[in-house]
């Protein structure tokens, strides 16, 4: 079969397109198996970054830490953001509205450097008259929360806007009260863009150094902080074992994550339309 | 879709006025109160604060019967005043700029070739252009220091081919800031226009083919028109983080690339001065605002319901 022009062009295009999105992360990878210790520079195979890597304790300080604002950040957000969602998708008209779309996306494009110098003289603020809180987990938590919320919303958003109302309109009519309701049908529907808006906002506060570089105080040192100030003075060879690892469990996260979630959203559209079918015959 | 238009169910009439509402309202509305604009008020505040040793003073002084509002606008004046400011400002809006374009040109047509390509491809594609951004923002921008260095993957590789002879500098100019902003942001730009051109109705098309017009017509006069709200939401998407970006220009930029978000960051970590770095910080909210208004109100369209 001959391609058209067209289709050439197409293909030329998208091949392009996706060498330059990947072409940095096949070159961390690669390279993390490099033994030279001059980065760019091959010196043959070796393993023994990843054997410096498993004594780095200033990795692994900075790693757990981050793990743990991570799980905290992405269920606070998901909360949060899905309140935030409802609110938007469900309620046309009320004070304030156009205030809290705007606090709600805001921070998806704000740049960070703003949000957690205003974050962090706010909280200094609050510290200085209070006695509290003091600068570490909590306070990063706070601003990659204020971050995560943005996404999740938008990710949950976009899902009850494609949902059809009459499931719980169904089950309103059948007598729920609204608060059932919401946790035996709506919550259910939208569980899957829960888990994505979850994965989500777990990767950006894993990732995250600008907010988190504001919002730290002495020994509260996350990975992206330690691993940013590493890449400031320069190539070295630890970085690129962090990113190989890095790379090897989100992806395998993601497309674990995704097959899961699909296969339960198939299930219940294949729940769904049998019980149409049993309504209808 | 009128149920698309119209998504009024039971939660609104069962909860309208009730606990419930406000619940669901009142606890994010809460959150952002006082962790997004109570903060921008702090920042106003300290910008036209006068220091006290390391203590603010109060804005608002009583005294004999009379109430001062003492406002300092020194820093205001400085960076008004301060050609290195003006045209770091300038420099910051440029690159922001020309990275919106450069990411306009790359992902308008990977788009529009991704939406008409089979529809059974379509996620699989999509998923590829996502993964990226799973995986860590900071490795994959330190990724290209390796590619781009003296010494780097590029000139190693086109010296060992005999293509150069000495190395070409890529690395800490404007070309290395550039690349690296359009790198970071360019799956900002095309999943909106994606979601945009994945939506468009062919038979307009169609109707302007049977009516005459030249393919390149119809895509000019019918597909860029109809695709404009996903064109104005993609390119904020970029323009407004680049003009503040500061992870990129520190690993990337060098002396010449002026950018606004680092010198925030050196007023407040390297020079402790927090009222300057409030004061550059109000300023360029002052120099997004329009952008992030545009913004603010394309979100708002989309989910507002009324899918066109």
């Amino acid at each position: 079969m001959k391609l058209s022009t067209g289709q050439m062009t197409s293909r030329v295009w998208m091949t392009l397109v996706f060498v330059f999105l990947y072409l940095p992360i096949v070159t961390l990878i690669v390279l993390s198996f490099n033994a030279s210790p001059m980065v760019t520079s091959w010196g043959g195979w070796s393993l023994r970054w990843y054997a410096a890597l498993a004594k780095d304790a200033e990795i692994i300080a900075g790693f757990k830490l981050s793990l743990q604002i991570a799980f905290l950040t992405a269920c606070a957000s998901v909360i949060l953001g899905t309140l935030a969602a409802i609110a938007l998708n469900r309620f046309k008209r009320f004070p304030g509205r156009t205030l809290f779309a705007g606090m709600v996306n805001s921070p998806l494009v704000m740049p960070e450097v703003i949000i957690g110098l205003s974050l962090l003289l706010m909280l200094v603020s609050v510290q200085r008259a209070f006695g509290f809180p003091d600068r570490g987990l909590l306070t990063i938590w706070f601003g990659h929360t204020l971050l995560g919320m943005a996404y999740a919303t938008v990710v949950v958003q976009s899902r009850l806007q494609e949902m059809s109302p009459q499931f719980e309109e169904a089950a309103q009519d059948l007598g729920c009260r609204p608060w059932q309701v919401f946790f035996l049908v709506t919550l259910p529907l939208i569980s899957q863009a829960i888990g994505s808006a979850w994965l989500l906002t777990f990767t950006l506060s894993l990732d995250d150094v600008v907010l988190s570089a504001f919002l730290s105080g002495p020994g509260s040192t996350t990975m992206p902080i330690t691993i940013f100030s590493r890449a400031r003075l320069g190539l070295s060879p630890s970085v690129n074992t962090v990113a190989t690892l890095t790379v090897a469990v989100v992806s395998v996260g993601v497309v674990l994550a995704s097959v899961w979630l699909s296969r339960a959203e198939r299930r219940r559209a294949q729940e769904m339309s049998a019980a149409f079918r049993g309504a209808g015959g | 879709m009128t149920t698309a238009v119209k998504p009024v169910s039971f939660l609104h009439d069962k909860l309208t006025g009730a606990w419930g509402k406000n619940a669901v309202i009142g606890v994010p509305l809460t959150f952002l109160l006082i962790f997004f604009l109570l903060p921008f008020l702090v920042v106003f505040k300290i910008s036209v604060s006068e220091m006290d040793n390391v203590v603010f003073k109060d804005l608002f002084v009583w005294a004999d019967g009379v109430l001062q509002l003492r406002l300092k606008l020194g820093n205001y004046l400085f960076i008004a005043l301060d050609d290195l400011y003006f045209q770091t400002y300038l420099s910051s809006l440029r690159f922001a700029a020309v990275t919106t374009l450069v990411c306009l040109v790359i992902a308008y047509p990977f788009a529009y070739f991704m939406a008409r390509s089979p529809a059974d491809k379509r996620p699989a594609l999509l998923m590829l252009v996502m993964l990226p951004f799973w995986t860590s923002f900071l490795l994959r921008v330190y990724a290209w220091k390796m590619l781009l260095a003296d010494s780097g993957v590029f000139n190693n590789v086109a010296m060992a081919m005999g293509l150069l002879s000495e190395p070409v500098k890529m690395m800490n100019t404007p070309f290395s800031l550039v690349l690296g902003m359009v790198y970071t942001y360019v799956p900002f730009m095309i999943l909106p226009l994606y979601a945009n051109l994945v939506k468009m109705d062919l038979s307009l098309l169609e109707a302007a083919l049977d009516l005459g017009a030249t393919p390149w017509q119809a895509f000019w006069r019918i597909t860029v028109p109809l695709s404009k709200s996903g064109i104005i939401a993609g390119s904020m998407l970029v323009f407004i983080p680049c003009v503040g970006e500061f992870v990129i220009p520190e690993l990337l930029g060098g002396p010449q690339t002026l950018m606004i978000g680092r010198v925030l960051w050196d007023e407040f970590f390297s020079n402790n001065d927090w009222p300057m770095a409030a004061t550059v910080a109000v300023v360029m909210v002052l120099l997004i605002i329009v952008p992030l208004a545009l913004f603010n109100k394309y979100q708002a369209e989309s989910t507002a319901g009324g899918r066109a």
